[in-house]
């Protein structure tokens, strides 16, 4: 059983390309057709609740679907596997790339492909908006960070507990002053 | 020790980083400024790798990363300690899922992370556009501005976002035939 979970969730790592969003489909695919681990909802309700944790997305639903099949350990092993593909291809990939880095070939080929990664990165984040700004003060929020992130050297992490606070203050508050 | 540190640093990054893979971003960022493990290019570079292999991105440029600095070991110890802070968290959250979902507190606080996270990885994303679409380093030797951008890529990156809009193709196929494109039209001047 152990051994299932493991290669189950390493086989959904090795065939999501993307992370998060790009692995849902496979994920369904793998624990609610074929093994019946868990339900539909189950797997969106973990999905949902793994956007607004820290980490990685896909591996954070893992978790949640492994710990529903065998508590503690089978989180470990789904973490695990959906590792374990990433680690060995990536690896490789990082040992060939080191070697060839220095070719014109190479060096144009990645020229071309940042312009592609900026606009990657661009659809991602119109997308991430819909969850993020919600109303006017997250809009604050979100800008703020982002200037302060643009302009100044300071740690991230500073903005994020900052960010935290000043959101549970602020609805907080307004929820009191509603009553 | 270069171990214990890719641990810290990637321990931290798991733990601070919320919205997924691309939240990693801007911390993997500040890491390469203060470290000097890797450039902005090669940041940028990690980030195509990571989109057109199978895997977690956040997973891939973890031992990416951990690779780049210390080798196979490296890669192994990046990848755990990113891993590590939420497997904590999801393990501990799934034994009271209901209440934290319910809870008006935890979600408030997520209300204001889930809106910086946003602002930080905008702010990592305009770093990735003033290394991909502009030459920084001709203007300052040239001093002219119409050497500041990078014709070639703005194009390109303008083509591209339209043809995404319109044919919802898997991000690799984008990627290849920008590599295809950046060959064709000697994109690094080389």
């Amino acid at each position: 059983m152990y051994l299932d979970i493991f290669l189950t969730f390493a086989r959904v790592g090795a065939l999501t390309f993307g992370g998060g969003y790009a692995m849902l489909p496979i994920l369904q695919r793998e624990v609610v057709d074929n093994r019946h681990w868990v339900s539909e909802a189950e797997v969106m309700n973990y999905y949902a609740v793994s956007q607004c944790l820290p980490g990685l997305i896909a591996v954070n639903t893992a978790i949640f679907i492994g710990n529903k099949i065998k508590r503690s350990r089978g989180g470990l092993l789904a973490a695990l596997g959906v590792v374990f593909p990433s680690l060995v291809i990536i690896t490789l990939i990082a040992a060939f790339i080191s070697g060839f880095a220095d070719l014109p070939l190479v060096q144009n080929a990645f020229a071309g492909i940042r312009a592609c990664v900026f606009v990657l990165i661009l659809n991602s984040i119109l997308k991430l908006r819909k969850g993020s700004v919600v109303d006017l003060f997250s809009l604050i929020i979100c800008v703020v960070i982002f200037l302060l992130s643009v302009l100044t050297d300071l740690n991230p992490i500073l903005f994020i507990v900052a960010a935290g606070l000043a959101g549970a203050f602020w609805r907080q508050n307004r929820k009191e002053a509603k009553r | 020790m270069i171990y214990w540190q890719l641990f810290i640093n990637f321990f931290q990054i798991g733990l601070f980083a919320i919205g997924g893979g691309l939240a990693t971003l801007p911390f993997l960022q500040q890491l390469g400024l203060r470290t000097n493990w890797f450039t902005m290019q090669d940041l940028a570079n990690m980030i195509a790798i990571s989109e057109s292999t199978p895997g977690p991105i956040g997973i891939n440029m973890a031992t990416y990363t951990g690779y780049l600095v210390a080798g196979v070991p490296g890669a192994v110890v990046a990848t755990f300690s990113l891993v590590l802070p939420a497997t904590i968290i999801v393990l501990i959250v799934a034994r009271f899922l209901q209440q934290f979902n319910e809870n008006r507190l935890v979600q408030n606080v997520f209300y204001g992370l889930r809106a910086a996270s946003l602002g930080l990885i905008s702010a990592a994303a305009l770093s990735v556009l003033t290394i991909s679409l502009f030459n920084t380093e001709a203007y300052k030797l040239s001093g002219q501005l119409a050497q500041f951008f990078d014709w070639k890529s703005i194009v390109l990156a303008v083509v591209l976002f339209f043809a995404m809009k319109k044919w919802k193709l898997h991000p690799v196929l984008y990627i290849a035939i920008s590599a295809v494109i950046g060959v064709a039209f000697n994109f690094a001047g080389k």
